[in-house]
This record gives structure tokens, C-alpha cells and sequence, in this order.
């Protein structure tokens, strides 16, 4: 490149980013040994000599941010997200771990467990069973709260393996639903059992109302929301007799009360070719990738070149730019604003439900602290 | 060592080439591996402490009642009365209780605290009555024994699974340890030098000598001759002083020193060296035999050395041994390279179990014998002769039975007879997990001391090449000397001797009692020794030798038998005695394997067992010696016309433990080392174990696979905030919540009620309505019962105690209750802990006392501060346990259970870890198990082993004017560990070498002449530094230097060279 004087370059046009400033505004680009630019740029004046204006306006973000669901199944979502920051992005996740409540089993009564898993390891297993109730129409149990309807549901699980029935498994469809709350008598250790002789006797709950007499949950009963998980294996003449109180937690406590089995969200990928790849090398470019990206195109006179097909696909494996000279026609790269945001849900509520209650939890947490500024 | 076949060379070996396309149609590799656990099926893994024992219970023990001294117990005062010893057999293990027998079976021993032993039972012949009479009884009782678990004479022997289950025994337990006092024991194996066999070494002062300890079973004696100021002398124990050799041999009846040296060999060499000696016995003017004797009888009793045997006063055999044993240390002091090593593992042996019970028990029947008939004396001299006696009551079973179980209990092996007192013999097996109650099985400890500061024995020595696992060995103090059998080691047993003999003869070996000393040497003949016995000569000692192998082959012998062609020393080596390590190994004819694709889909179709390829000559063992006979290809594609044998596989050269690590080859060698002295850690009782994904075929072997002892876990290799460095890992949250490394804690309490206790039920202290808040956990007998969550404090067993005396108890009335006091067991653990009961079992001891044992339960999650490993090496302890929404996840949204920091590979070189964490991700991929055997995938460098050091880092230190390296151990360093050399990194170079090689070392106070920077001195007159070359004391300064650079300059100064010093101020 013959010397330039600074003064003699063209000038840069206004309002605009050059390319290579533009591309490492909005994408991360990977090479064969790490990625670059990765950082995103915040700052609202980073830009400020060139006439661009970097800051996030509120019409600007309205405008552009889209949602474009691309799978929805009944416990999994995928979805884009366009035009939102990272930091942003990453909350909706953290959120959904860790802050979104569910129900889940919190204290075990065992009545009778002669089978090999041990008592804590038995609760612990019934801990992890996922429940189908939705956490929204019950409160959390605070510490001196008495268990009652609107704060606990309770179920039962009694199984024995007969004598002759060889091994049995205990499944999760066998926690069957107390409506009417716990039916374990507490021990009449500290009431006077002479004084009252007519009341009822007292039990670990105490429900006002039967739980299906509530309209919310009259048409659907409670349940575990896969009755195939195996709690325990019963040999012959052991039995489990118990009573478990599912109660309203969130998962930062336990990871019992995440709502989803995991979130997470990966960056849009976008495979560049700078260069024509043809022929014999377009071959060894679509044998490369594990992923079918590439795909061949004929452009006539029996040649072939290679086009990025499916860029979605790509993982980032960087098998395509591994070895030498391929880094120079094949271009990495990631949206820094478009998130492939993907949530699988354990049941308790629909996973598009789980992020839209991600969002509110997102807001209240803004109000929070607008609140707490003015 | 090849060794050309003589028998075939009538035919003319093929060329290489066409050999090759010999050999094209059987296909290059038949995979052998299916012949591994066919060999462990009928030797399983700790055969060698089971033969061993059953040849004790079988055969030796019999052997020991028959001996000569042991069989008749005769009385001194009557010798008429006597007792005889006809038979002894060892009953399978009973309980004697109210005078019935019934059987007895482990998990009970185990549970009441008693010994799993069982009657050994005598046919004696006895006299009795007045007028003496001679009558036979059956079946008298004199010992109860522990018994092996396992052994012949176990409950459990040749049971299947199911039956043991039904015993509570655990299927894949392997046995070979005994129960005493309710704790499971092993006998570990003992490393010796080899008996009766000649050890040419130097000793402390240089000296070269040839030792052979002789052990019979009356005796055991070592005999020694050394080269002193160019004479060799014998030293004896029973001899109090150096005995010339000269007189030795006048003494044994060779008069003629010609004689003498015809004996040793006619090399005018040896001659040369016998000089000396000659001269110095003329000098003592000792010609003959009566001489010879006269002297010796001044030095003590008549000689009697060597093992070779002595018929009718003959010593012409001793003779030709000590001929042999001199030639032998000649040949030494003349060629170095000669002298033996005593690290050599052909020159070991290893005491098993059973060789070890069998000394102990022959030390206490002789006991139990003599206290016998000293009672007999003792009641014939008293009562009344006419009371007719019965003398078999006077055999007392308590002697054996007591000595036996507390050997085995405390482990000190105490045998008077041939002054040994070892102690540590036994060992508690751990059952920390399945592999380290394995590994403990296989150990073998050393004979030496572990503190001694040798390098020798620590070493890796070649002959372990399949034998012993070169990895396994614990670190620290006793690095290198303790050691583990590898996979297909067996440990022989002593056969019977004469038809070896018998046949050796036949086979033409010359006796050496016809040849004269000069026919012994002769040029074209061999010495044959037999298990250190020198039988005589072969003039075609390669023919013997074949003609031995073809009989072992054939099983005309036992399949044990080694036979040894020693060309340097001229020896044609045979062995049958107990205690050699030896390995089966596939023979192969000129290269080309004699296992065939075909017999291998036999094994596989079940219509063939590992004993049929021994039978049928395919597979032998040989051992260590015998080894250096062979060539060994370690695969088949890689045997030529020489070679002799074929490995079955190559990972069988590790033991046990080292086996379980995947990609052991990939690693740093003291890594693997680490991982085996690191199964201990956390490894209770998981809650979910798990197979590993990466297995290896070992495990598989095993069973390891069946007792999962670990968890797979996803891994980052990454760095994550601070709590990640040395080592420590930083753990999901999320992970531990959902039960990741989860396991549980068992602890044993138990209590003994005695006869004056009584247990009560928890009294409701009426006023309150409610029980002390102690005792919720109690039963209505007063324990508490199974389930019930126990915190500190809580009352175990509600146990009152009587105060009163034990008469008033005897009375049998029921005493009231002001007489009892408060005594109850109460649970001690720390705050916090959700412990749980367990399991309650009572049961009565021997005392008849009920015995209520408490098995309480911890479960506990991974916490920070638990340490955690891999397998290979890389344990940390938890750092920090983090969040999941923290956690890094990756692009398929994986999220890891626990964090490592990558630090940890490249100072570890842990190569073998980072193949497995791929391995393992390639199985999760595919939804496979994965093998990673050492040398499973053909690798550049698998078939390699470098001799080691194990790490243990020597600093030879250099005494020069009062300058010393390290304070404490002069010849030896200790060990800078990871851990040390992170202190002293701490503590800076400048800091370290001030203080290494001044403070701890020779600070010196020196006086420096700041102007032409010379040492000056402190002139005492002055009292100033004076510096010498300016005549002044006007510049001289003090200040501090190790002593050895205040010579160094002085020794420069006479040189020539002048080193200034050069001040500044600070
Ligand atoms: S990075 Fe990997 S997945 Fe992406 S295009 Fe290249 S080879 Fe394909």
C-alpha cells in the first residue's frame, strides 16, 4: 500500500461507520485461536468523532427489538430475540433459573420406608420430582405460617411389595394428591388431649378448605407432571409409606424449584465467505463441517462454488478454519444483538408462560428500583 | 537371552522371510484377551494368599507334626509314656457353645466381635493306665485356627452368589483375609532375600562376600565369606571371630590345598587370589584334618554351615558348596560385573499367609509339646502312679489358638526359635472402597526398615517387568519398597522335592558325590543346582534344560518348576521352592504363537478353560529367572524366529489399582503413582454411584465396573474467580442440590451391657406431658430405634447401672431402684450434622453379656473444604460452590458440574486426564462405554518403560570446613514437595539462598577492607578489623559470609587470583 499523508486520505462520511468499525460494533468475530472484539461497546460516545451516535434510545430499541419464536413444543421453546443487549439477555436467563418460584416437594413425613434408600436420600429423590401446579395461585410459606391451602399441597405416596411380587418400583404416579390436606396425625405431645376431647385430631396441615373445592383447582387435580420417574426399587416385603408437602420456593435456594431444566441463549452465528471458495476446495469445505453448513452451487461450465447454506447450524467448532490459509476465505462471526434464546421447562408451567414471567419479574425488579431512586 | 534349540537342529530353521509367510495365515494378532479372565476365574485375585493357605492347611501342616523333633512327645521320666502324633486335619470353622458345635459363618464373627476359626483336630497314639497300654483317639482337639475367608476350609468355599448373599457376604468380595476379634485382617506379603541361595555382594566396608542363608525347618543360619586384606575367611555365627577358609576346608577333610584349588577352578587367577590364605593357614601350622579341628574348637562349636546336606559325616558335598561359593566370589573380586543384585526379583521371595501361619504354628505346637510334657513329667513325679493318666488332657489347645489370634490381631510375629520378631505383619483391610480392600491384598512389604535412606531397593528394577506393578507404590518414606503384584502374578508354592531329584538324575546330571573337584569344572560341563542344592553336573546343559521345559510342558512336573541356564556363571538353575513370583506367558515355536484363532473360539464357546491351555503346553509360567531364558514379544506382529514367548496382554504388567486409570502410558509416572494412594478419598458410600464412562479392561476384571466407586461428572477446564487455585474446584450448586457427590458416612457404636446393667424403657415425666427432650429417639426398650434422626446429645440406650456391690447381686434379688444409677450412651457428634440410626443389632459376646451395636448414618452433600480427585492424581479440595446461573455454560447450553482450573495440567503433565475427559465426552456422544487400557491403542511409546526413580529427590551433601546442605539427613534429601516448593517460592530466591547458605548453614563473621576489598582480620590488640595488605584498620568494615566463600577466596588468593570485594552502604 503506497504511503498516505493523513491529511491526502478521504474523508470519513458522517453519520456513518466505516465497515470494518461497523462490523466490530455489531458482531464478534471468531479466529482459529480466539475470538475478537467480544466486548460490547457501551459507551454512548464512543463513536462521537464520526458523527455516530452510540447511545440506546428507548424508540430506537422499541423499534428494532423483535421476538420470532422458531420452536414451540410443550416443555421447550426456542425463539430469536433481535436487538437487545447481552447484559439484558443474560438477566432473562438468570431469572428463569434461579427466580422464577415453582412448587416442590420441601418436607417429607415418613411413615414407614423399610426399603434400601435411605430416608434422606429418599426425600431428596422426591424433592427433584417435578410438580404440575401452577406457583402462581400459592403464596410462599413463611416461617410461622401454618401449612394451609393456599400454601401447601400434599400428597402421599404408599407402596409395599408383596411377598411374592418380586421387585417393584415406586414410581412418581404413585403420589397420589391429599386435597384435604395431610392425614398424619401429630403426636399429641404438647396439647392437652383431656381438654378437647372432641376436636378433630391434629394433623401437619391445617386446611381450611378442601384444595379441590377451589375453582382453580376443581377441573385439574395436582399431580407430578411425569408419573414415570422410578423414587425407589422395592425388593420383596418392603414397603414406603409417607406423605410429602410440596411448598413454593425458587431455585436460587434449591435447584428443586428451577423452573426450567436449563436456559440458555447463544449468539446468532453468521458464516462469511470472503473469498470464492470453488471446485476441489468447496468439496473440502463442505466435507469439513460437522454441521452442514456449507452447500455446494453449481455456477455452470461444470464448476462448483461453495455457498454458507444453513449458518443457524454452526457451533462455533472452528473445524472449518483449523487448518492454515482457511481462515482467509471462511469469516466467523456472531450478531452481537440477536440471542437464539432457547428454554426447556421441568412442567410446572408452559415454557412461553416462564419467560413472560420472566419479564414481569424483570419489571418488578425495575419498578424496585425506580421506586427506591425517586 | 535367545536360546537356540538344540533338539531341532537336525532340521534346518527357515529363513526369515518364508518364516513370515509361515505365519501369514494365522492371522498376526489372535486377540488373547479373553484368556485374562479365564485366568482370573480360576485364580481369582487374591489366589495367591489362598493357595498358600490351603497348602498350609493341606499339606504343610502335616508335615510339621511329622517332622522328626515334633512328632512323639516322650516323657523324661517314664520314656514308655509317651504321646504320638498319627494325623491332623483342620475342621471348617464351628462355634463351640454350651458343648454343641455348630458352624460358623463370617458375618457373624464379623457382627460379635469373635474369631472365624476353626477345630484343628489330632489322631494321637498314647499310652495310659498302669500297666501301660497304648490306645488311639480321634479327633482330640488342640487348636482353634482362624481360617482364610475363602480357603478350602471356608463356609463360603465354591459357593455362588446367591448362597453368599444369603450369608451376607458381598459376591465380589475376594477373600483372603482372616476375622479376629471381628476385624477383618490381612496378612501382608513379605519380601525376603531368597534361602539357600549364594548372594555375592559387598558389604558396608567394600568388601566382597558371599553370603547363603540356610533355613531348614529346624534352623536357619547364614553363612558368610568375606575378603579381608586379600585373605577370605568364613564368618559363622557360632563362631565368634573370622575364620580363615583354609582351615575350614582342612577342617571338613580337604587336606591338600591342591585339592583346595582344583575345587575352585584351575584358573591360575583364582589360584592367585587363594594365595594368601594358603599362606596364612601354613602359617598358623595347620596341615590336617585334627589340626584343623583342634583350632576350630578354640573359636567354638563344630562347624556346620550351608544347607547342602551332610550323609554320615561326609562333608565332601560342603566342600564342593563352599568350592562353588568361592569360585563364585572370585569371579567377583575379578569382573565386577558379576556380583549379584540383591534387588533383583529372581533373588526374592515372598512369604505368603500361609508359609507365615505355618512358622507360627510349628513355633507354638513345639511349644504347646513341651508344656505338655512337662505336666506329664510333672503329674507322673506327684500322683500317685497308680491313677491311670490320661495324657492326652495335657495337650492344651489354649497355646495355639491364643497364639495364633494374637499374631493376626496385633501383627507381631514373634518365633523364638529363629529369633524373629517382625512386627506389622497384619493390617486392618480397608474397606474404604472395593479397590483399596483389593489393592491391600496384593501389597507386599519390604524386609528392610522403611526409614532406611537406600536408593537401591527403591528403584525400578527390570526383572518387576510383569510381576510387579510399577506404578503402585505409596509415596513418602516408604516409596519403592512396598509394592503390589501385578495382574497374572502367581505366587508359587514348595512342591515336593525328590522325584525332581530323582528325575534330574535320570536325565543324566552326573552326581557330584562321584566327581572329583577337578572334574567339577570342567570345561564343557554345568552345574546343575536345585533349589540351591548342588545336584551334580550336565555336560549339555541346554538339552537338560529343554528336556525339563518338555516335561514341565507335557505336566509330566509341576507347571511351577523354572528352569534356569545361567551362562555366565555356568549353572544350570532348577527351582521348586515356595514363594518365587512367576507369570504365564503363550509359548511360541520360532516366533509363531501356538495359540491359534481356533483354540481361542473354543475358550470363547466354553468348550476350553485357562487350565487347558497350560495343560496342553500353550501358556507356561516362568519366572523371574527362568525369564532370562526367554525372549518376549509383546505383541505377535512383533516376534521374529527368536523369540521364545508371547505376552498374553501388556497391560497385565499393572497391578490392580493402576489398572483402574484410563490412559495410565499418557501420564507423567508419579502421577499414576499418586491416583493408587488416592482411592481413600471421599469414597464412603455414594449415594448415586456410577460406572465410569471410560473403562478399562481391568476394571472390568475386577468388577470395579459392578461397584461403581466414583461419578461421572461434566467438567470446565477453565479458570473461574478466585477459589480455583492450587488444585481447588469450584462446584455447581445446582449440581450438589440434584445429588452430586453425595454420600454417606457410617460410624459404628456399641455398648456392652453388663451382667449388674439393666436398660429401661424412657420414663414420661408425668408433670410435663412430654419426654426429656434427650430421649425422643428411644424405643419402648430403651434404644433408640432405626430411622430416628440422632443430634448431639441424644440418648442412645436408656442404661442404669447397679451401684451396689456384686454380692448383693448374685443374691438374685430384684434390687429397687435407688440402687441403679444413670449410665446412658449418649450420642456424640458435632452440631449440625443430620445423623440417623442406622441399624441396631444386639446380639451376646463370649462373656455372655448383651452387646448393642449402633451403626449411624451421615449423609452428606459436597461442602467447601472436601476434597475431591480424578483418576489420575488431580485431587483439590472444593473451593467455592457456585451458583448455576453463575456458571459458565456452553453453545448446547451444557452447564458443568465442577470447574478446574487448568493450571493443573501442564506442571502434571496429566495428559491420560485430558484423552479421558474427551474419551468420556465421545461416549456420552455415542451412548458408549469406552475402553482406556494402558497400551490399548497402538501408541508411539506404549511399549516403553523408563526406569524411574520414584520421586524422592537425593542431595548428596559435601562436608567442607563445617559446611552442610540441609541439617538433618546427610547423605539423603528429603523430598521438596509441591506443597514445599510453593513455601520457599514465597519466600524468595534472595531470601532462600540467604538463608539456606548462611543462617542454617556457616555464617562467618569477616573483616573487609572496604578500600582494596581484601579480607583483613580482627586484631585483637586493637580491637578493630585490621586489613593486612593496607597495613590499616582505618577501612575495614565487618560483615557476614558463609564460610565456604571466605575459603573460596582464600583458596583463589593462593592461586593468584585476587577477588575484591566491593562494599556499598544500605
Ligand atoms: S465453525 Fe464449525 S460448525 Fe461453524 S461453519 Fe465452521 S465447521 Fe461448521
Amino acid at each position: 500500500m503506497p504511503r498516505l499523508s493523513a491529511l491526502d486520505m478521504p474523508d470519513v462520511p458522517k453519520a456513518q461507520l466505516p465497515p470494518h468499525l461497523e462490523q466490530q460494533r455489531t458482531r464478534v468475530s471468531c479466529k482459529s485461536d480466539a475470538p475478537l472484539h467480544t466486548e460490547g461497546i457501551q459507551y454512548s460516545g464512543a463513536y462521537a468523532s464520526m458523527g455516530v451516535d452510540n447511545s440506546l434510545r428507548l424508540d430506537s430499541f422499541s423499534k428494532n427489538f423483535r421476538v420470532e419464536v422458531v420452536r414451540l413444543t410443550e416443555d421447550e421453546i426456542e425463539f430469536d430475540m433481535i436487538g437487545i443487549d447481552a447484559s439484558l439477555a443474560n438477566a432473562f436467563r438468570r431469572i428463569l433459573i434461579a427466580e422464577l418460584p415453582t412448587m416442590a416437594i420441601e418436607k417429607v413425613l415418613i411413615a414407614n420406608n423399610t426399603s434400601v434408600v435411605q430416608d434422606e436420600v429418599l426425600a431428596q429423590r422426591l424433592g427433584l420430582i417435578p410438580i404440575e401446579a401452577d406457583p402462581r395461585l400459592f403464596e410462599y410459606v413463611s416461617e410461622n405460617d401454618t401449612a394451609h391451602e393456599k400454601n401447601t399441597i400434599v400428597f402421599k405416596l404408599d407402596v409395599r411389595c408383596k411377598k411374592d411380587d418380586g421387585r417393584i418400583k415406586a414410581k412418581s404416579s404413585e403420589l397420589k394428591w391429599l386435597p384435604g390436606g395431610s392425614e398424619l396425625q401429630m403426636a399429641s405431645t404438647n396439647s392437652n388431649p383431656s381438654t378437647n376431647p372432641n376436636a378433630k385430631p391434629k394433623t401437619y396441615t391445617s386446611f381450611n378448605c378442601r384444595q379441590d373445592s377451589l375453582p382453580e383447582f376443581s377441573h385439574k387435580p395436582l399431580r407430578p407432571k411425569y408419573g414415570d420417574i422410578t423414587i425407589a426399587v422395592l425388593g420383596a416385603g418392603q414397603a414406603i409409606d409417607l406423605e410429602v408437602h410440596a411448598v413454593k420456593g425458587v431455585g436460587r435456594t434449591h435447584a428443586k424449584w428451577s423452573p426450567v431444566a436449563t436456559a440458555w441463549y447463544r449468539m446468532l452465528p453468521e458464516v462469511v465467505l470472503t473469498q470464492e471458495v470453488e471446485d476441489g476446495k468447496a468439496e473440502e469445505l463442505v466435507s469439513k463441517c460437522p454441521v452442514n453448513v456449507f452447500d455446494i452451487e453449481d455456477i455452470g461450465e461444470g464448476r462448483k462454488k461453495a455457498v454458507v447454506a444453513r449458518p443457524r447450524a454452526c457451533t462455533l467448532c472452528r473445524e472449518c478454519i483449523r487448518e492454515k490459509h482457511w481462515e482467509e476465505c471462511v469469516d466467523l462471526r456472531r450478531v452481537r444483538d440477536h440471542f437464539i434464546f432457547t428454554i426447556e421447562s421441568t412442567g410446572a408451567l408452559p415454557p412461553e408462560v416462564l419467560f413472560t414471567e420472566a419479564v414481569k419479574i424483570l419489571e418488578q425488579k425495575c419498578e424496585r428500583i425506580i421506586a427506591e431512586l425517586s | 537371552m535367545a536360546v537356540p534349540d538344540e533338539d531341532d537342529t537336525s532340521k534346518r530353521i527357515p529363513s526369515p522371510v518364508s518364516m513370515k509367510s509361515l505365519a501369514a495365515p494365522v492371522k498376526s494378532a489372535v486377540d488373547k484377551y479373553q484368556l485374562l479372565p479365564e485366568f482370573l476365574k480360576v485364580r481369582g485375585l487374591v489366589k495367591q494368599h489362598l493357595d498358600s493357605f490351603n497348602y498350609f492347611i493341606n499339606c504343610e501342616i502335616k508335615k510339621i507334626i511329622h517332622a522328626k523333633d515334633n512328632e512323639r512327645i516322650v516323657s523324661d521320666i517314664n520314656p514308655k509314656i509317651y504321646l504320638k502324633f498319627l494325623d491332623i486335619y483342620v475342621e471348617s470353622p464351628s462355634v463351640e457353645e454350651d458343648h454343641i458345635r455348630e458352624p460358623l459363618i463370617p458375618q457373624r464373627c464379623r457382627l460379635s466381635d469373635t474369631t472365624y476359626a476353626a477345630p484343628v483336630k489330632v489322631d494321637i497314639e498314647y499310652t495310659r493306665g498302669n500297666p501301660i497300654q497304648t490306645e488311639i483317639k480321634k479327633g482330640h482337639v488342640i487348636a482353634n485356627m482362624p481360617i482364610m475367608l475363602r480357603s478350602r476350609r471356608c463356609v463360603l468355599y465354591g459357593m455362588d452368589d446367591d448362597e453368599l448373599a444369603r450369608l451376607g457376604e458381598c459376591p465380589l468380595d475376594p477373600g483372603g483375609y482372616f476375622i479376629v476379634k471381628g476385624t477383618e485382617k490381612v496378612l501382608m506379603i513379605q519380601e525376603q532375600l531368597s534361602k539357600n541361595r549364594i548372594i555375592i555382594d559387598t558389604d558396608k566396608k567394600g568388601r566382597v562376600s558371599a553370603s547363603v542363608t540356610s533355613s531348614t525347618h529346624e534352623r536357619k543360619s547364614k553363612t558368610v565369606i568375606v575378603m579381608e586384606k586379600e585373605r577370605i575367611y568364613l564368618q559363622l555365627n557360632q563362631f565368634t571371630k573370622l575364620i580363615p577358609i583354609m582351615v575350614i576346608m582342612k577342617a571338613m577333610g580337604m587336606e591338600s590345598d591342591q585339592e583346595v584349588v582344583q575345587m575352585v577352578g584351575r584358573d591360575p587367577r583364582y589360584s592367585g587370589l587363594l594365595l594368601p590364605s594358603i599362606q596364612e593357614c601354613a602359617s598358623e601350622r595347620i596341615y590336617t584334618q585334627y589340626q584343623a579341628l583342634e583350632f576350630l574348637e578354640k573359636k567354638v562349636v563344630k562347624s556346620r554351615f550351608t544347607n547342602q546336606k551332610v550323609h554320615q559325616g561326609d562333608f565332601y558335598p560342603k566342600c564342593i558348596y563352599v568350592g562353588v561359593m568361592l569360585r563364585r566370589m572370585l569371579e567377583a573380586i575379578l569382573n565386577a560385573d558379576t556380583i549379584d543384585d540383591k534387588d533383583y526379583v529372581g533373588n526374592k521371595r515372598l512369604e505368603l499367609s500361609g508359609q507365615l501361619i505355618s512358622l507360627l504354628f510349628e513355633d507354638l505346637f513345639k511349644t504347646m509339646s513341651s508344656a505338655a510334657k512337662k505336666s506329664i513329667d510333672e503329674a507322673l513325679t506327684k500322683a500317685s502312679r497308680s491313677s491311670s493318666m490320661d495324657i492326652s488332657l495335657h495337650l492344651k489347645k489354649d497355646w495355639i489358638t491364643h497364639g495364633l489370634e494374637r499374631a493376626i490381631s496385633t501383627g507381631n510375629w514373634d518365633v523364638k526359635r529363629f529369633k524373629m520378631n517382625r512386627k506389622g505383619m497384619t493390617q486392618v483391610v480397608s474397606r474404604l472402597s472395593f479397590i483399596a480392600a483389593l489393592g491391600h491384598m496384593t501389597r507386599i512389604q519390604p524386609q528392610f526398615e522403611k526409614s532406611r535412606k537406600v536408593s537401591g531397593p527403591r528403584a525400578l528394577q527390570p526383572s518387576q517387568w510383569g510381576m510387579l506393578c510399577p506404578c503402585d507404590t505409596p509415596e513418602g518414606e516408604a516409596c519403592g519398597l512396598v509394592k503390589n503384584l501385578a495382574l497374572m502374578t502367581h505366587v508359587t508354592t514348595d512342591e515336593e522335592e525328590s522325584p525332581l531329584i530323582t528325575l534330574c538324575y535320570s536325565l543324566g546330571v552326573e552326581d557330584m558325590s562321584l566327581l572329583s573337584a577337578e572334574e567339577l569344572h570342567s570345561v564343557n560341563s554345568y552345574l546343575v543346582m536345585f533349589n540351591g542344592l548342588i545336584l551334580g553336573k550336565h555336560r549339555l546343559p541346554q538339552r537338560f534344560a529343554n528336556g525339563m521345559r518338555k516335561l514341565r510342558r507335557a505336566g509330566k512336573i509341576g507347571e511351577f518348576v523354572s528352569v534356569f541356564v545361567n551362562e555366565k556363571q555356568r549353572c544350570v538353575y532348577l527351582a521348586s521352592d515356595g514363594g518365587r513370583v512367576c507369570r504365564p506367558l503363550v509359548i511360541a515355536d520360532k516366533g509363531v504363537s501356538r495359540i491359534k484363532e481356533h483354540h481361542m473360539k473354543e475358550l470363547r464357546d466354553g468348550a476350553r478353560v485357562f487350565d487347558d491351555f497350560l495343560r496342553e503346553g500353550l501358556i507356561e509360567y516362568l519366572d523371574v529367572n527362568e525369564e532370562n531364558n526367554a525372549l518376549i514379544a509383546l505383541y505377535e506382529g512383533e516376534a521374529d524366529s527368536k523369540t521364545t514367548h508371547i505376552e498374553i496382554e501388556p497391560f497385565t504388567i499393572l497391578g490392580v489399582c493402576a489398572g483402574l486409570i484410563p490412559y495410565p502410558h499418557h501420564n507423567q509416572s508419579p502421577r499414576n503413582t499418586y491416583q493408587l494412594c488416592r482411592m481413600d478419598t471421599l469414597l464412603y458410600l455414594l449415594v448415586y454411584p456410577q460406572r465410569p464412562l471410560l473403562t478399562t479392561k481391568s476394571i472390568e476384571l475386577v468388577g470395579y465396573d459392578k461397584l461403581g466407586a466414583g461419578q461421572n461428572a461434566t467438567v470446565a477446564v477453565m479458570s473461574y474467580s478466585g477459589y480455583d487455585i492450587e488444585d481447588a474446584i469450584v462446584m455447581n450448586k445446582s449440581s450438589l442440590d440434584r445429588g452430586f457427590g453425595r454420600c454417606i458416612v457410617m460410624k459404628k457404636v456399641s455398648a456392652v451391657k453388663q451382667a449388674y446393667d439393666r436398660i429401661i424403657m424412657p420414663k414420661m415425666s408425668s408433670g410435663k406431658g412430654g419426654l426429656d427432650s434427650h430421649m425422643q429417639i428411644l424405643d419402648t426398650d430403651g434404644i433408640a430405634s432405626p430411622g430416628e434422626i440422632v443430634r448431639p446429645l441424644d440418648i442412645l440406650i436408656n442404661k442404669q447401672s447397679a451401684t451396689v456391690s456384686r454380692d448383693q447381686l448374685i443374691s438374685h434379688k430384684v434390687l429397687p431402684d435407688s440402687a441403679y444409677k444413670f449410665t446412658p450412651v449418649k450420642h456424640k457428634g458435632t452440631e449440625g450434622e443430620t445423623t440417623v440410626v442406622d441399624r441396631v443389632a444386639l446380639f451376646t459376646d463370649k462373656d455372655q453379656n448383651m452387646v448393642i451395636k449402633f451403626m449411624i448414618r451421615h449423609t452428606r452433600r459436597p461442602e467447601v473444604g472436601d476434597k475431591f480427585s480424578s483418576r489420575h492424581g488431580q485431587k483439590g479440595v472444593c473451593g467455592t460452590i457456585v451458583q448455576q446461573e453463575d456458571f459458565p455454560f456452553s453453545e448446547r447450553g451444557i452447564c458443568p458440574d465442577l470447574i478446574m482450573n487448568p493450571h493443573g495440567f501442564p506442571s502434571r503433565m496429566t495428559i491420560g486426564k485430558m484423552i479421558e475427559l474427551l474419551g468420556g465426552k465421545a461416549g456420552v456422544s455415542c451412548g458408549r462405554f469406552h475402553y482406556g487400557s494402558a497400551f490399548g491403542e497402538p501408541s508411539g511409546h506404549a511399549d516403553r518403560v523408563e526406569v524411574i526413580r520414584y520421586h524422592r529427590v537425593s542431595s548428596p551433601s559435601v562436608y567442607i570446613h563445617g559446611t552442610y546442605l540441609l541439617p538433618k539427613a546427610k547423605t539423603y534429601g528429603l523430598r521438596l514437595g509441591e506443597m514445599e516448593r510453593d513455601c520457599l517460592i514465597a519466600y524468595g530466591a534472595s531470601m532462600l539462598i540467604f538463608e539456606r547458605l548462611m543462617i542454617s548453614s556457616d555464617p562467618f563473621k569477616a573483616q573487609v577492607c572496604r578500600k582494596c576489598g581484601l579480607l583483613g582480620y580482627y586484631h585483637h590488640s586493637l580491637k578493630t578489623g585490621f586489613c593486612s595488605m593496607c597495613k590499616s584498620g582505618e577501612n575495614v568494615s565487618t560483615m557476614k559470609l558463609p564460610y565456604a566463600c571466605k575459603l573460596l577466596f582464600q583458596e583463589l588468593q593462593a592461586m593468584n587470583i585476587v577477588p575484591r570485594l566491593q562494599l556499598t552502604e544500605h
